[in-house]
């Protein structure tokens, strides 16, 4: 080809179309021929630091003996450690302690947040307000008592509510006087209210007793809330909370959440949490509240 | 027929290929360096080469500024890890970088203005490529001497005296290429502490990479891209290029006084030659290589030395000053000149950096001590609490601008009955941070009205910082109209 080859002495490839149109073999660009070799040996440089290479079994582990989930632990154990002064602390306090310290209380509405989501959420809803027949945990009535050592037995021990069912006991008319009482607000004062034993566990002011569990009547909040709650309330008198003789009882469970289920500590820090959620009661008001008269 | 056809078609092809012949004829004498010579240019004295200096000099702040103090901290520093930018007294925090789109504003139209009214002034003289190259250049011309001997001892072959002379070259630029990533490191961490940590081998990667990066940087484009920057680099040659028009002034060569140009004889200009005396020093001074009389052109950066270097040589065949000089193209073709407050364009970008200066102005007067925001609780909207009020939840969001912990107060104002919950009565905001704290409020439900209600958080500062800050937010509550139906059953 190359003694028919039109443009001698020119570093070509002897391949000429349409009469001058030629490859030409000059060499590649000086940056272009850098930037080749760079990448190259920079893919044998990171093969050889970092786990490249398949091997029959395992692979090529890389000369610094990096790997992801190693890295991921370092940084881990960093966050560990900012942690650990104030998880120490809240080891060794009690739940009451850790509410009065402002700073662990902090650390703990803050880091308690995912115990919450994962434990408490489910039923009690994400930000504690409650859901269709489960309480609200961010308003300040409480089945049980709000004081924070109050709080950390519910979570420790569970609860199981308890009331009996009325519909044998009480007529049609009976439930109706009482459960339209209860909606208006004045249940003390209806003398079937004492006359049919109702006194007995929520008690003489109708305000409920935290040791029974049984609910504030006549604070407007309701533990079975309904659009229609004068039905709800009817529904609630006639078949009781947990009565095991009657099948369309209500249910009311807090489970145990103690005894390995959760740590003591992770049960402190939900206390703690709880609490804080917008209702916890002072130990002096609780007392308070219990003895004070109607508003 | 065939004949005819075949002669015709060859007839169309000469006239192609002279065409094709004629504009690579014309491409030939437009010659682009593209990095394939070294340009040596002579320095000249002269009124530009002095405003050079001048302007260059800006870059000592860039040197020399991070150490200033300012009290017990750098006068100038931003503290990128922190968030925080200090300048002077002030304190400029994440959310007042706003401001920052007001000095790139303020800068970006300066440059568009600048180069509408008189070309690539900030090429030519306030360019860290061009100065740092001037600046590079002129170590070589200390060590190696005139363009002429720099030549000749790039052709030469290695000797000892080369090795040293090139290696004295190349150390001194790598220290300023050091020097220079030391101090854009200075900018954005305590300089003091900087040098120490640099002498005992204790600087953060962070730094090391940064200064290697300068070093590099500096080493390779003053070294060796020097005009390439400019030529193929650089966007802003090419924005700023397009920026021009013809009331632009630019270092320009007067093409009707000059021409024909031609070389003396006997000392003595040939009669009917113009004042161009064709001796090449405009193009020998030319930093990037380019001959001026060709006309404005890409890789003119308009540094203006060839004004200098035209005018000595004027100077010495007693002819005027001039023949190359600052001048518009309306001014070479006769048009009137447009006076600056007439054209459009500048009095454009002038109202548009006016209006920058005004909002930065702003900005830096209404800094405020502090900063507040509120984050109503979702979930739930709101609790019914025993006494009969509803309870919304918020998290107030406080930072301190100031770097001292001040005592505040949190108040709420809204309907009445208002109860401000959780908080002290004055509470502690540490410097520089933010802090969050949950607030609850307490209104009775008989006092709501709708079902949001607006309130305002009204945050007062004690002691030395007298200030306050209100933000509204919304209070929820329950449908009033379901309270209407509970009172109904009420009835029933």
């Amino acid at each position: 080809m190359s003694e028919h080859n039109p443009f001698p002495g020119e570093k070509n490839s002897g391949h000429v179309w349409d009469d001058n149109l030629r490859e030409l073999l000059n060499e590649p660009p000086t940056w272009w021929r850098i930037g080749f070799h760079a990448s190259w040996i920079f893919v044998v440089l990171y093969t050889l630091m970092y786990p490249s290479w398949p091997l029959i079994n395992t692979h090529f582990k890389g000369v610094m003996g990096w790997t992801s989930i190693e890295e991921y632990k370092q940084d881990m154990g960093a966050i560990e450690e900012i942690r650990a002064p104030f998880e120490d602390k809240i080891k060794t306090l009690s739940s009451a302690d850790i509410l009065a310290d402002e700073e662990l209380s902090n650390y703990v509405v803050r880091s308690a947040k995912v115990l919450f989501g994962d434990n408490c959420a489910a039923c009690h809803g994400s930000g504690g307000q409650g859901n269709v027949n489960f309480p609200v945990l961010a308003d300040d009535d409480w089945l049980y008592g709000g004081t924070i050592t109050d709080i950390e037995t519910t979570i420790a021990a569970g609860r199981q509510g308890m009331m009996t069912a009325h519909a044998a006991m009480l007529s049609t008319g009976e439930i109706d006087t009482l459960a339209n009482a209860i909606i208006a607000g004045n249940i003390a004062s209806e003398p079937l209210y004492a006359e049919k034993g109702c006194i007995g566990c929520h008690g003489a002011d109708a305000k409920g007793m935290a040791m029974m569990g049984s609910a504030n009547l006549t604070d407007g909040i309701w533990r079975f809330a309904s659009a229609d709650q004068l039905a709800s309330v009817k529904y609630t008198i006639a078949h009781g909370v947990n009565d095991a003789s009657d099948a369309q009882s209500r249910n009311a469970v807090m489970p145990v959440f103690g005894g390995g289920k959760l740590s003591d500590t992770e049960i402190k820090k939900l206390a703690v949490y709880v609490h804080k959620l917008g209702g916890g009661l002072q130990v002096a008001d609780a007392t308070e509240g219990a003895t004070s008269s109607t508003p | 027929m065939e004949n005819i056809r075949i002669t015709t078609v060859t007839n169309q092809a000469e006239v192609n290929q002279k065409q094709v012949d004629e504009l690579y004829e014309e491409a030939g004498y437009w010659h682009v360096n593209t990095g394939d010579q070294v340009i040596h240019s002579k320095r000249m004295p002269g009124k530009y080469r002095t405003i050079k200096w001048y302007t260059a000099s800006i870059w000592l702040i860039y040197f020399f500024g991070p150490y200033l103090r300012w009290g017990d901290r750098q006068a100038v520093l931003f503290n990128i890890p922190n968030r925080q930018f200090y300048i002077f007294d002030i304190t400029i925090m994440p959310q007042d970088v706003w401001m920052l789109a007001m000095v790139l504003l303020f800068f970006a139209i300066l440059l568009a203005a600048v180069t509408s009214i008189a070309g690539r002034v900030f090429c030519g003289y306030f360019c860290f490529q061009t100065v740092w190259t001037d600046i590079f250049t002129l170590i070589e011309e200390k060590l190696e001497g005139l363009p002429t001997q720099r030549r000749k001892l790039d052709e030469e072959p290695l000797s000892a005296r080369k090795v040293r002379i090139k290696a004295i070259k190349h150390s001194l630029w790598i220290l300023i290429g050091v020097f220079t990533g030391l101090s854009f490191t200075a900018w954005f961490t305590d300089a003091y502490q900087l040098w120490i940590d640099l002498f005992t081998f204790n600087a953060p990667m962070m730094v090391v990479i940064t200064i290697i990066t300068f070093t590099i940087g500096t080493y390779v484009l003053a070294g060796f891209m020097r005009e390439q920057t400019c030529f193929w680099l650089c966007p802003y040659a090419r924005i700023q290029g397009v920026m021009y028009d013809s009331e632009t002034i630019l270092p320009t060569y007067d093409k009707l006084r000059g021409e024909p140009r031609g070389k003396l004889k006997k000392g003595q200009p040939i009669e009917g030659n113009g004042d161009c005396i064709d001796c090449n020093q405009c193009v020998a001074v030319c930093p990037t290589g380019i001959d001026i009389r060709h006309g404005q052109q890409e890789g003119c950066i308009t540094c203006a030395l060839c004004l200098d270097a035209c005018d000595s040589v004027m100077d010495k065949i007693n002819r005027p000053r001039g023949l190359i000089r600052y001048s518009s193209l309306d001014e070479l073709t006769g048009v009137p000149q447009i006076p600056l407050h007439k054209r459009p364009r500048v009095l454009v970008y002038f109202g548009i950096m006016a209006l920058a200066i005004v909002g930065l102005f702003y900005g830096l007067t209404n800094l405020g001590t502090f900063d507040l925001k509120v984050l109503h609780e979702r979930q739930p909207l709101f609790v019914q609490q025993s006494d009969g009020t509803i309870q919304n939840k918020y998290v107030l969001k406080i930072l301190n601008k100031t770097d001292k912990d001040m005592s505040i107060s949190i108040n709420a104002a809204g309907p009445e009955g208002l109860i401000t919950q959780g908080i002290k009565e004055k509470t502690r905001l540490p410097a520089n941070k933010l802090s969050s704290f949950t607030v609850f409020l307490r209104i009775p439900k008989e006092n709501l009205e709708s079902d949001r209600s607006e309130i305002t958080f009204r945050i007062h500062s004690f002691e030395e910082f007298e200030d306050s800050i209100e933000y509204e937010s919304m209070f929820y509550g329950p449908q009033p109209v379901k309270r209407e139906q509970h009172e109904r059953n009420d009835h029933d």
